[in-house]
Formats: structure tokens, C-alpha cells, sequence
């Protein structure tokens, strides 16, 4: 009998949710959002593909928003932030209609599918973008599963709220065993005008960190550490000009962090039964924030990474770069409330949300943890020779090297047959990437090992890159034939940023793949902070040493002085964007097209 | 009761073969997908744009301006009104550069004020090199003065995060000179500022009209406390002492001005 009654009420609720919502549509203004935001999802709030030629309709359109009890205007799908959950099968053909009701060009690129090209959605590089008052037709076979999400590729339509969650069920059984799910889609809401922010960030180098170094910390540190030790540090990082409180560039004085579509107030909920196993499809669907996510009272089991299904790790918590998926199992054994803690990486802000039996329930809410900052192995510093790093200093005043093209400098580097992991540091090449590099890192490490910065300390279990192993081997077990190495660069205070010391503007050209070749990928983290960095339209399979069965990503975060580096196959011809997937890193020009030819050099 | 220890099931090993399948039916599907949408009504979907490298907006122009002084200056005698203040219109590489800088009563007819107009262009990471012109003026209820300048100058964040700008001017006459200033800020909290500001001249030649003697012209030495309400906006207090310095103090004294000047500020600091 009680169990009966729970659920009426249960569904009551939900009708009166799906009431307002509908009034709200008609009215126009209160909270539009999506219905899994409210109560989780049951088929209603879910969209499919319809009829034989399996059609699906999305429409971009201006929409009140309404974030904690404050009103704005944003891009919604569907007429809700985020959009629609969509639900596709793994071996459908699908055609996607999005409708523009826009005043401006928009775009929808579907991040992490695997597709022709000209259906990525990247305006100026595989199609031409959707026109305001037009319709385009995606079309693709779908030929993946797992946890993936879209987001337009326009402007910085992102960051008002243009993204939604996408789920592919597998065409064979899931090899994953779960009662329940529910999209977590984590965001960042600024009720600024995010050309302003971009604007704000490009005159003034830290606007938005208010957590810079102050005397205060300073006297802290000097009875903390000692007066010479705190002297040395902060003087060090002053002499470099380096703050080492950039951690991120946007920040929580003018973010809120969403959970599904919901600032922290406003406690977005989902339900669970005691002894359920629940799969919690983390996503990070934010123009600007990092976020460290955990559950106070359970530990997390991942099972899968950018959508690929992985081998289960333990953990308690996980840092979630933006763009990138992490799937958890949780198994709450108690009829209690757990809070759904996601910190941003800078511990300015968080989102937030609770698993718990009934609705409208609610755990502690952690505190904040103090706010790290960077240390000299994030500048690129070689840590057994730190007193020496005076003299390295003066060569950040050296003119720019005028070398042309990719950086091949470095001797160290062989350049067949190993791992590119052996020597730790790597030493970087001569050219130092030129006026939009405000630093190199002389020393580059692994650290696939490391959590990352504020991280592990605190006698939790983080996942690490180190952690991951795909379930399924890769398919090409092939030798790398070359090697493409890229420099992540920037300069905060002149707020550039690039590849190599060249924004995309300044690039003559794409980046050449050959079609089905085996290529390795180095990326080097020449900057202090970390970089989502984004391929499209193939798997970079992560070389951390698991042979065959090391992860596949679409996007990879990569820490401070870092030297990482994937595999490639690029099986799909044509032209693919390659990006910091930080949304104002992207537009500043941390951007490059990788063009995949055939043998003919044809890409169609 | 379900199983708890085993989340994931193992892959059987058909199901690399499958994967093989897959891949198969995807490249199928790839050939197959031209001809679809040719034969479709999405026909123009099928040709992707030319590769180009102006499609976002990294090489923007933007117009930033900023009043870095712009104060009452409180001290013996008359109370002027001083502004430092520059800005850019331009890209990232490029840019045109002004900067005006100069104190003037507002109780009388008494001046002196300089105007820059320069280009602007990145050397080092943190360093632009700016070259242009500058003109300068000096009035009184009397007399007025004015010369232009040829300036070269280097302005940026210097190591220990110095802000500095220093040049160097040929007048019309030939006349040699160049200036220094330099400032720092130090944060008390997140938006109480201490800010130590030096500046300092010095000139070859003589001369006589602008009161300029050969040699250090002067020093000047400030600190002021600034709130930042908004980044955009803080308002401080200050206090400021300008000492001038061998012949061009002689000049000064023979004026019957004085040598050495200290005050109280007050202004705000502003940018867009």
C-alpha cells in the first residue's frame, strides 16, 4: 500500500512539473527546462528519432532562462538549456532536422560522433552553418554507442546555453549493468554577455580572478613556510610574470554552475531505490570550467570515458575536463540523500545536485576546499635542478625564433617504436613559439599519474589518464609511421592563444593526415593552465602504456607542462576542426583544420 | 538480489569480430552516403566550404581606453587637476597607440600637457615597441608654448611585474629627451590596490621656454590606494612628491616655483 502511494504521488508531481513547464512555454518567462532537469527521465523526456527514415526535429531558438530565482535571455533547443536528451541506437541511420529561429548563423556539431564530415557541424570548415529561418539536414549512419552531447559551433552561442545530451544505446547488450541513469550535464551560466567577458578578458589579464595573491597570503605563507621559502616563491613567480593563481579565466564571480540546466540553489534531483545501480552520465557541456566531481558517501565506479566503455575503476573522485564524458556506477545502499558535488577546478563556484530516494531532499552541501596554485613543474620547470632556474629565466627575454612549421626540435625524441614516454622530462625544442607564448615549458612531463592540480592531497581516490583502459582493443595495431607534434600556447595578458605561437588566422593552411595512416600525436602544454583539446571526426587513442587497449578520447585534457600523446587513424576523409574546447581559448585561435586526403589528395 | 561485485561483463570474444563488422558496414555506409544525398534533396551538403582561416574572431580590433590617473592634486599653492591617461585601436599585432598626460588649473589659465599618437606592435611576449609623435604644450595667462616630438619607446610588463614605459623624443629643434615611469601594484586584498608609480625625465639640451635643463629633469614618486568596485572602476587616495632635479630645479628657482612639491590625491581610475 505505501509503495502505491509513493508512486501517485511520484507522478503527480511529474504532471505538475510538465503544467508549469507548458505554462511557462505560453507565458513566456519562469524556468524552461529541460523534464529531465526536474525528476529524471522516463520515455517523455527523451527524444527519438521518429518513423522509418528514423527523423528527429530540433529548433534553436531565444528563450528566458531563469537560473536560481534570476532572470535572462539564452539559445535554447527545443525551448529548454540544457536541450533535449537524444536518444539514439547504435546501427540507425539517422536524419537530424535543425531549425534555425535565430537572428544569427547556428550550428549544431555532434561532439564525439563519428560521421561524414560535412555532417559535423562546424560552420566554415564542413558546412556553411544554418542561416537564420533555415532547416539542414543532418544525416548520418551511427555507427557508436555511449555518452556523447552536441553543442552549436557558432560564435559563443555555447556559453548561452546551446547544448544538450546525447546517449547511443548499443546495438549488442550493454556490457554495463545499470537499474537506472540520468544525464548530469555540467555547465557554466554567466548573466554577462559572453562578448563582453571575451571582450573584459582581452583588456585586462586576470578580470576575473579574485583570487589572486594578496599581502595577506603572503604573511600567511611567511608562517607557514617561513619567511625566505615564501619570499623566493612569490618573487619567483613575479620575476616570470606568471600569476599562479590562473587557474581558470572565467571564474565564479560571474559563473553559476549548472547541473542539468539548475544553479546550486535550485538542487537538481534524482531519484534512486536503495540497492539500485545507478549509472550517472557525467558531461561537461562548459565554455570555461573544469570541475571535480564527487558523491560524499559513495565511491564511483567508471565504466566509460568519452563514451567508450572502459575497464571499471574505483574511485571516489575525478576531475571531468570540459567536453569530456566520464559514465559512473554508484550503488547507494542506504534510503538517504547524497549530494552530487561538482567543484569548479579554480573553487570559485560549484554545481551541485542530490541523489536521494524521494524528491525534494537534500544532503550537505561540502564546503568549498582553498583554492591550489601552480607550482614551478607546471611552469616548466626541471624539479632536480630548481636552484638553477634563475639563469633559465632570462632566456623567456630572448627575440623570437623565426622558425617556420611544427616544432621537430627535439633530439631527445626518437622518433619510431617508443612510447614518447620514456624520458621524463622532455626537454623542449628551440623555438619558443614567438609573442603569443608567454612561456615555454623547458621540461615536459608524463603526468598521467597525476589528478591534476588541488587534487589527491586529501586522501580521496582520483581517476588518473593513468586509470583508463578500454574494455574493447582498438582495431589498428599498426606502428605509428610519423609523428605530429603541437604546442598548446598562450599569453594571458595579451589573452592569446594558439598552436605552435600561431593563432588560427595566422596559419596558412590545414594540418595534413593522410587517410588510414597510423600517426601519433604529441601535444605539449607549453602554457600554465590546463587545455581540453578537441579532434574531431576520429579517436586520439591515449598511449598511457595499455597497448591495444589504451583509451580511445575525443578530447583530451591536458595538464601544465605536460607531453601527452594518442594514436590516429583517420578513417573518414575531409576536413576536421581541432580545437581547445575552452569556448574563448577557440576563439582567440587556439583552432586548427586537420584535413584528411586519400592517396589523390581528394577529401570527398 | 543482483550481483554487486561485477559491473561490467567481460567482452566475448566475438565481439571483435563485430567491431571488424562495424567499421565495414561504416565504410559501406560512407560510400554509400554521397549517393544518398545526391540522389536527396540535401544536395548542397554535399561540397564543404573552401579552406579558410577567417572564421573566428582572433584577429579582432578592439578600442580600450584607459584613465590610469585622473585626479585633484592637493598641495602648497594651487590645487591642479592631473590626468594620465592611453589607450590602443587595433589588433593584436597592430595598433595605433595614444596616450595623453598633463595638469592644468581650473582656477586659472596655467597648463602644461602632452599628446601622443604612435604605432604600436608586440617584440617580446610581454614588450610592444611603439614609435610616432608627440606634442607637447605649456600656457599661461601670459605666454604659450608648444614643440612636437619624434618618440620611440618601449612600453610592457617588465620581470617582478612592473609596469613600465620608457621613450625616447627628438623635439623639432633637435633636442634630445627622454622620460621613465614605472608601477606596480600590490594587492592588499582582492580589490584594494597599493600602487607605487615612478616617473622620471631626462633631457640633453636645454631649454629654456619649457623649463627643461640639461641633464635628470626630475623625479616624481607616488603611492596611491585604490578600490576596485568594479575592475572597470576604482576610485583612491593618494600622495604624490615631484622633486626637480639639478639645472632644470635652477630654472624653477629663477621662476620663483618651487623645487620640490608634495601633495594629496584624490581621482579615480577607469577603463573601457
Amino acid at each position: 500500500m505505501k509503495k502505491e502511494e509513493k508512486n501517485t504521488k511520484k507522478i503527480s508531481r511529474r504532471a505538475f512539473f510538465r503544467y508549469t513547464a507548458s505554462i511557462g512555454a505560453v507565458v513566456g518567462m519562469s524556468t524552461i527546462l529541460p523534464a529531465y532537469a526536474f525528476a529524471g527521465f522516463g520515455e517523455r523526456d527523451v527524444l527519438e528519432p521518429k518513423g522509418a527514415d528514423n527523423i528527429l526535429d530540433l529548433t534553436i531558438s531565444e528563450i528566458p532562462i531563469n537560473i536560481d530565482g534570476k532572470t535572462s535571455t539564452a539559445i535554447g533547443i527545443n525551448g529548454s538549456v540544457p536541450g533535449p536528451l537524444i536518444r539514439l541506437k547504435e546501427g540507425e541511420d539517422v536524419l537530424l532536422r535543425v531549425k534555425n529561429e535565430l537572428k544569427e548563423d547556428t550550428s549544431i556539431h555532434w561532439h564525439g560522433i563519428i560521421l561524414p564530415f560535412q555532417m559535423d557541424g562546424v560552420p566554415g570548415v564542413s558546412f556553411d552553418g544554418i542561416k537564420p529561418g533555415e532547416t539542414f539536414e543532418y544525416r548520418f549512419p551511427v555507427t557508436q554507442n555511449g555518452t556523447y552531447w552536441y553543442h552549436s559551433h557558432s560564435k559563443l552561442q555555447e556559453q548561452l546555453g546551446h547544448y544538450g545530451p546525447m546517449i547511443i544505446e548499443p546495438k549488442d547488450n550493454d556490457p554495463v549493468e545499470y537499474d537506472r541513469e540520468y544525464p548530469v550535464l555540467l555547465s557554466d551560466w554567466t548573466f554577462e554577455s559572453p562578448y563582453d567577458v571575451m571582450n573584459n578578458m582581452k583588456k585586462m589579464d586576470g578580470y576575473y580572478n579574485y583570487q589572486k595573491r594578496t599581502f595577506g597570503e603572503f604573511f600567511k605563507d611567511v608562517s607557514e613556510d617561513g619567511f625566505v621559502s615564501a619570499f623566493k616563491n612569490y618573487t619567483s613567480f613575479a620575476r616570470m610574470r606568471m600569476s599562479p593563481t590562473d587557474l581558470a579565466d572565467v571564474t565564479g564571480a560571474t559563473y553559476t554552475y549548472l547541473m542539468n540546466g539548475r544553479g546550486p540553489e535550485s538542487n537538481w534531483n534524482a531519484l534512486f531505490k536503495k540497492g539500485e545501480r545507478i549509472r550517472l552520465r557525467f558531461i561537461n557541456g562548459s565554455a570555461g570550467s573544469t570541475f571535480d566531481v564527487r558523491i560524499p558517501g559513495l565511491k564511483m565506479t567508471v565504466v566509460q570515458a568519452d563514451g567508450q566503455n572502459i575497464e571499471p575503476v574505483s574511485i571516489e573522485e575525478f576531475r571531468i575536463g570540459i567536453a569530456e564524458t566520464y559514465d559512473v556506477i554508484v550503488e547507494p545502499k542506504e534510503e538517504k540523500a547524497f549530494t552530487i558535488f561538482a567543484e569548479s577546478l579554480d573553487r570559485s563556484g560549484f554545481a551541485r545536485g542530490t541523489l536521494a530516494p524521494n524528491e525534494g531532499m537534500a544532503a550537505a552541501v561540502p564546503v568549498l576546499r582553498p583554492r591550489p596554485t601552480r607550482t614551478m613543474k607546471d611552469m616548466g620547470m626541471n624539479m632536480s635542478d630548481m636552484k638553477m632556474d634563475g639563469m633559465k629565466m632570462d632566456n623567456m627575454e630572448k627575440k623570437d625564433n623565426a622558425m617556420e612549421g611544427m616544432d621537430n626540435g627535439n633530439t631527445d625524441h626518437n622518433m619510431m617504436g617508443m612510447s614518447g614516454m620514456n624520458s621524463d622530462p622532455v626537454k623542449h625544442g628551440p623555438d619558443r613559439h614567438g609573442v603569443g607564448a608567454a612561456a615555454i615549458a623547458d621540461n615536459q612531463y608524463n603526468r598521467l599519474n597525476e589528478p591534476g592540480i588541488g587534487l589527491g592531497k586529501d586522501g580521496r581516490k582520483v581517476l588518473v589518464y593513468n586509470d583508463l583502459k578500454s574494455l574493447e582493443p582498438n582495431i589498428d595495431e599498426r606502428k605509428p609511421e610519423r609523428e605530429v607534434e603541437l604546442h598548446l600556447t598562450g599569453n594571458m595578458e595579451r589573452y592569446m592563444w594558439s598552436f605552435d605561437g600561431k593563432e588560427f588566422n595566422e596559419v596558412k593552411g590545414p594540418i595534413e593526415f593522410t587517410q588510414d595512416e597510423r600517426l601519433r600525436l604529441i601535444l605539449v602544454n607549453d602554457t600554465m593552465m590546463e587545455h581540453p583539446i578537441h579532434l574531431h571526426g576520429m579517436w586520439m587513442e591515449l598511449e598511457n602504456e595499455n597497448g591495444i587497449y589504451n583509451p580511445r578520447k575525443h578530447t583530451l585534457l591536458i595538464q601544465p607542462a605536460q607531453r601527452i600523446s594518442a594514436l590516429v587513424t583517420p578513417r573518414d576523409k575531409g576536413r576536421w576542426a581541432f580545437h581547445c574546447h575552452i569556448l574563448y581559448h577557440m576563439e582567440m585561435g587556439m583552432f586548427r583544420v586537420v584535413q584528411v586526403s586519400d592517396k589523390n589528395g581528394g577529401i570527398y | 538480489m543482483k550481483q554487486v561485485n561485477i559491473i561490467v561483463k567481460r567482452t566475448p570474444k566475438i565481439f571483435s569480430n563485430n567491431i571488424m563488422l562495424k567499421i565495414n558496414f561504416q565504410k559501406i555506409a560512407l560510400i554509400l552516403l554521397p549517393i544518398l544525398i545526391l540522389t536527396g534533396n540535401s544536395v548542397k551538403a554535399q561540397k564543404a566550404p573552401e579552406f579558410s582561416n577567417k572564421i573566428l574572431p582572433d584577429n579582432k580590433t578592439y578600442f580600450y581606453f584607459v584613465a590610469d590617473r585622473f585626479e585633484y592634486y592637493s598641495k602648497e599653492g594651487t590645487n591642479p587637476l592631473v590626468w594620465d591617461v592611453q589607450g590602443y585601436y587595433g589588433k593584436d599585432y597592430n595598433k595605433f597607440w595614444f596616450k595623453a598626460e598633463g595638469e592644468a588649473l581650473t582656477s586659472e589659465k596655467e597648463g602644461e600637457m602632452e599628446f601622443q599618437g604612435l604605432y604600436s606592435r608586440p617584440v617580446t611576449s610581454y614588450f610592444d615597441v611603439q614609435a610616432g609623435l608627440r606634442y607637447d604644450v605649456a600656457y599661461n595667462s601670459i605666454t604659450s608654448n608648444s614643440r612636437a616630438f619624434a618618440v620611440l619607446g618601449l612600453q610592457g610588463l617588465a620581470p617582478y611585474l612592473f609596469e613600465v614605459d620608457g621613450s625616447i623624443a627628438v623635439s623639432e629643434d633637435g633636442d634630445l629627451s627622454g622620460s621613465f615611469e614605472g608601477e606596480l601594484d600590490l594587492l592588499m586584498t582582492q580589490r584594494l590596490i597599493i600602487q607605487p608609480r615612478l616617473a622620471t625625465s631626462v633631457a640633453v639640451q636645454k631649454v629654456e621656454d619649457f623649463g627643461v635643463g640639461s641633464g635628470l629633469n626630475n623625479i616624481q614618486l607616488g603611492l596611491r590606494l585604490r578600490y576596485e568596485i568594479k575592475r572597470e572602476f576604482a576610485p583612491y587616495l593618494g600622495i604624490s612628491w615631484n622633486r626637480k632635479l639639478s639645472e632644470t630645479a635652477d630654472l624653477a628657482k629663477l621662476e620663483g616655483a618651487d623645487v620640490s612639491v608634495f601633495g594629496v590625491v584624490a581621482g579615480v581610475r577607469l577603463w573601457y
